[in-house]
């Protein structure tokens, strides 16, 4: 029965699938005929000198990284590396952010970086940071807005495929991250068969300290050994609580293409955070070992630390009754998205046509007056028509993502069908449609999931490229698609090309962040142990085969640039401090034969490369950020004599 | 035929060098004008040792009063000079810019201190800025985001750097 569903279900995606190649002609000269009627590229251009309305942070996915790009234009400012090495900026290479990048397994230089969430304040956004979650080695990292630098990264024990993550309440009090694959807790040596009932999904309970944004797990909800899909903080009425998709609730653990979709429903956990945050505040819970890596980078040293913790506070959820129930949701929901006025909780049902949206008093209502329907693992299941608002009839296929404008509409994409649906919160009609080039995953308005949206764009962040551009090969860079929902219909305005895969992206109005965007770090405020801040504190100690060199930078020379008394077998540490004060004026470093990578130093900064050389002669450096009209002069020379010399250290510049 | 050709290039290479030639007569002329109204006539010194005392300079700084040098500013400008200037300019020495050795003697106060706070719109609008520049192998100033209070401070300590 189940097996012919799918094939149905594969027919008819197939179907879409034409439908959507044959429209792709027409959609072709509509959009120019649209442009020239309705002013299409007016709405998108950004004339030259001037600036986008709003920022879209979009997810890198298997890049590790997280992009910043403008609305309308579609256009890419950054890229912030926050799991990955990034070759461009040294970070991972530098001695400064290779702690970043340290895990309970050692050094994991890569992740795949799901779903940005800005910090909220009332919920609404705050332009403070964003949280991203690397869903690999489970991790969850803090963006700053100031600096768009990776501050923080604090890996999650006990989690696997950390994919219902990182969103985050509506004061910012926590950053949840929840598991997708359920594994044994504490992990051990056992049969993969016996997985029903003896895994378990662990949804962890970052605590963010409100003035730095520094993260702390406070507690681990174990929960029953479901796939914990995705996630949305219940904001003003609802907050307080914590909404999860799950599927799997079969606890399949071969073959879950088949295995997992056999539950007609699987549920949408409701989590009552404040009374767990009670019963724990009161001493509840219980320690456990677990080791995780917490990874902070201290903006006045330049410099990331790693500190190994041992020990996590887990809770049983029988332990805390009446904080946990179980709504059925179905057909696997994948999104799990709750309405500005934390009113609708909406499970997108991956297997269905249909969305199924639960109302949050009908929940409480069934909660006081025990309308349960069984229970999992000791968890209540609520009755699904008691917590039911309303279900949407879309006409679609494979929704998974709802996000909302403020004015009484949400959107959601259908992935299957490629499009994205319009429809009204209460009345559950569909408003409009529009396609999508093709097979859309996540969606984005700035704003779109919290109070008070942005709404005046969507973007669609879509799985398939195909024709959209011009060809570079098998693998094509992700599209997206720009558009203007402030009228009734929504208007398809630009696609533009992402990086890695987008999974979620956050955005803002352009207002919340420009005037906080740090220009340059004050020499005057440096603290990097081998900081210089004058020239003449220029300097290079020995201290066994270990060399320092203390350096420093400006328009255009080294201080020093010509080093003699290196030797083979030495490890060379060159510490770059850029003596520049001036905003965008950094400098490279590049050291021939460096194994690590060449750095990039931003004004006040100090920086570490290591270099170890492997050859006697005479080496030189060069700064690689072309940065004045004497850039080129912008070199050194260093000498590197064999391993028994006895040349003694020195170093100059020009006569000195 | 082919003297047809011929002539035919010639026309056209009169009127071209007599198109250039016209336009290279008005720029001649505009700038003469622009010349006779604005610069001295005598070639320049070199702009390092030119004494330009009564030129202000472009920027912030419209006018300082000067009174008797105050410790602790020097004290405070020695540091800030240590820490933002002294990568290109050496008391002892012409380095990667020109000494502050007695520029109090060459340059006017609000001058120097625009050139510390604006050296860009300096050496776009200041010609003692520009040739400076020129005369430094284009090695540009570096604007290091000093306040006007460290800029005044910077100068403090310039006043006892005299020749």
């Amino acid at each position: 029965m189940k097996i012919k569903q799918i094939k149905l279900y594969a027919a008819i995606a197939t179907s879409f699938l034409m439908v959507n190649c044959g429209n792709q002609g027409d959609a072709g000269t509509q959009k120019s005929g649209g442009a020239l009627n309705s002013g299409i590229a007016e709405k998108v251009y950004i004339a030259p000198g001037e600036r986008d309305e709003q920022y879209a942070f979009i997810s890198g996915g298997y890049s590790g990284n997280l992009l910043v790009y403008g609305l309308p234009s579609g256009r890419l400012f950054k890229e912030i590396p926050v799991f990955s090495q990034f070759a461009t900026s040294g970070y991972g290479y530098s001695e400064e952010t290779k702690p970043m990048l340290n895990t309970s397994f050692g050094f994991v230089p890569w992740d795949d970086l799901h779903h940005p969430d800005i910090s909220q304040t009332k919920g609404e956004l705050d332009g403070r940071w964003v949280f991203v979650n690397g869903n690999n080695t489970p991790r969850i990292a803090r963006v700053s807005l100031s600096t768009f630098e990776t501050e923080e990264i604090i890996e999650v024990p006990n989690s696997a495929g950390n994919h219902s993550s990182s969103f985050v309440t509506e004061n910012s009090e926590y950053v949840i991250a929840g598991t997708r694959f359920s594994v044994p807790v504490p992990q051990r040596d056992m049969p993969i068969k016996e997985y029903k009932s003896n895994f378990k999904g662990a949804l962890t309970f970052i605590e963010v300290e409100p003035e730095h944004g520094h993260m702390d797990i406070k507690f681990q909800l174990i929960m029953p050994g479901f796939n914990y899909d995705l996630s949305h903080p219940g904001r003003d009425k609802s907050h307080g609580w914590f909404f999860f998709s799950t599927y799997n609730t079969e606890e399949a653990s071969s073959l879950l293409e088949v295995n997992a979709s056999q539950n007609d429903k699987d549920f949408i956990a409701a989590i009552n955070w404040k009374k767990i945050e009670e019963y724990v505040n009161n001493g509840g819970g219980t320690k456990m070992p677990a080791k995780y890596a917490h990874n902070v980078y201290d903006e006045s040293t330049h410099t990331g630390t790693s500190t190994m913790k041992d020990e996590v506070l887990t809770v049983n959820p029988s332990d805390v009754p009446g904080a946990i129930f179980l709504l059925p949701t179905p057909k696997s929901p994948h999104g799990c998205d709750v309405d500005p006025s934390g009113q609708y909780i909406i499970g997108s049902g991956k297997l269905s046509a249909d969305l199924t949206i639960h109302s949050f008093d009908k929940m409480i209502a069934a909660i006081d007056a025990e309308k349960f329907d069984g229970e999992a693992y000791g968890i209540p299941v609520l009755k699904f028509e008691e917590v039911l608002a309303g279900t949407v009839k879309s006409g679609g296929l494979g929704p998974l993502h709802t996000e909302f404008d403020g004015k009484g509409n949400a959107y959601t994409t259908f992935f299957i069908s490629s499009e994205v649906v319009k429809w009204k919160l209460g009345t559950w009609e569909v408003v409009d449609r529009k396609p999508t080039y093709y097979s859309v995953g996540h969606l984005m308005i700035p704003g779109g999931n919290s109070r008070k949206p942005h709404g005046k764009y969507l973007v669609a962040l879509n799985k398939i490229t195909k024709d959209r551009y011009l060809p570079t090969g098998p693998e094509m860079e992700h599209s997206a698609q720009i558009y203007d929902i402030s009228g009734e219909k929504m208007e398809l305005l630009l696609d533009f090309p992402t990086h890695g895969e987008p999974h979620y992206a956050a955005g803002c109005d352009a207002d919340l962040i420009v005037n906080n965007s740090k220009k340059i770090y004050r020499l005057d405020e440096n603290k990097h142990p081998y900081a210089i801040t004058s020239p003449d504190q220029a300097k290079v100690v020995r201290e066994g085969n270990e060399v320092h060199i203390y350096m420093s930078t400006i328009r255009s020379h080294f201080t020093p640039d010509n080093i003699e008394g290196i030797k083979i077998g030495d490890k060379v540490y060159f510490h770059i401090t850029n003596h520049e004060q001036d905003f965008d004026v950094p400098h490279g470093f590049a050291m021939i034969g460096a194994k690590t990578s060449e750095i990039l130093v931003m004004p006040g900064q100090t920086k570490t490369s290591l270099w170890e050389p492997s050859r006697v002669g005479v080496w030189p450096f060069y700064c690689t950020d072309f940065c004045s009209a004497l850039h080129q002069e912008m070199q050194g020379y260093i000498r590197v004599s064999p391993a028994n010399s006895d040349l003694e250290l020195s170093w100059s510049l020009g006569e000195d | 035929m082919k003297k047809v050709i011929y002539s035919a290039l010639a026309i056209a290479i009169i009127a071209i060098s007599s198109c250039g030639n016209n336009a290279e007569e008005n720029t001649k002329a505009a700038s003469k004008k622009t010349e006779v109204q604005k610069e001295p006539e005598a070639p320049l010194a070199p702009a390092s040792e030119r004494i330009t005392l009564s030129n202000k300079g472009v920027g912030p700084i419209k006018n300082i009063e000067l009174a008797a040098i105050d410790p602790e500013m020097v004290k405070r400008g020695m540091e800030l000079f240590k820490t933002n200037c002294s990568a290109c300019h050496k008391i002892d020495k012409r380095f990667i810019g020109p000494s502050p050795k007695g520029v109090t003697q060459r340059r006017s106060p609000e001058w120097i201190m625009n050139m510390i706070l604006e050296p860009q719109m300096m050496v776009e609008q200041d010609r003692c800025a520009k040739d400076l520049l020129v005369e430094f192998n284009g090695a540009a100033m570096a604007n290091q985001n000093m306040t006007e209070e460290q800029a005044r401070d910077i100068l403090e300590y310039f006043r006892t750097l005299e020749e």
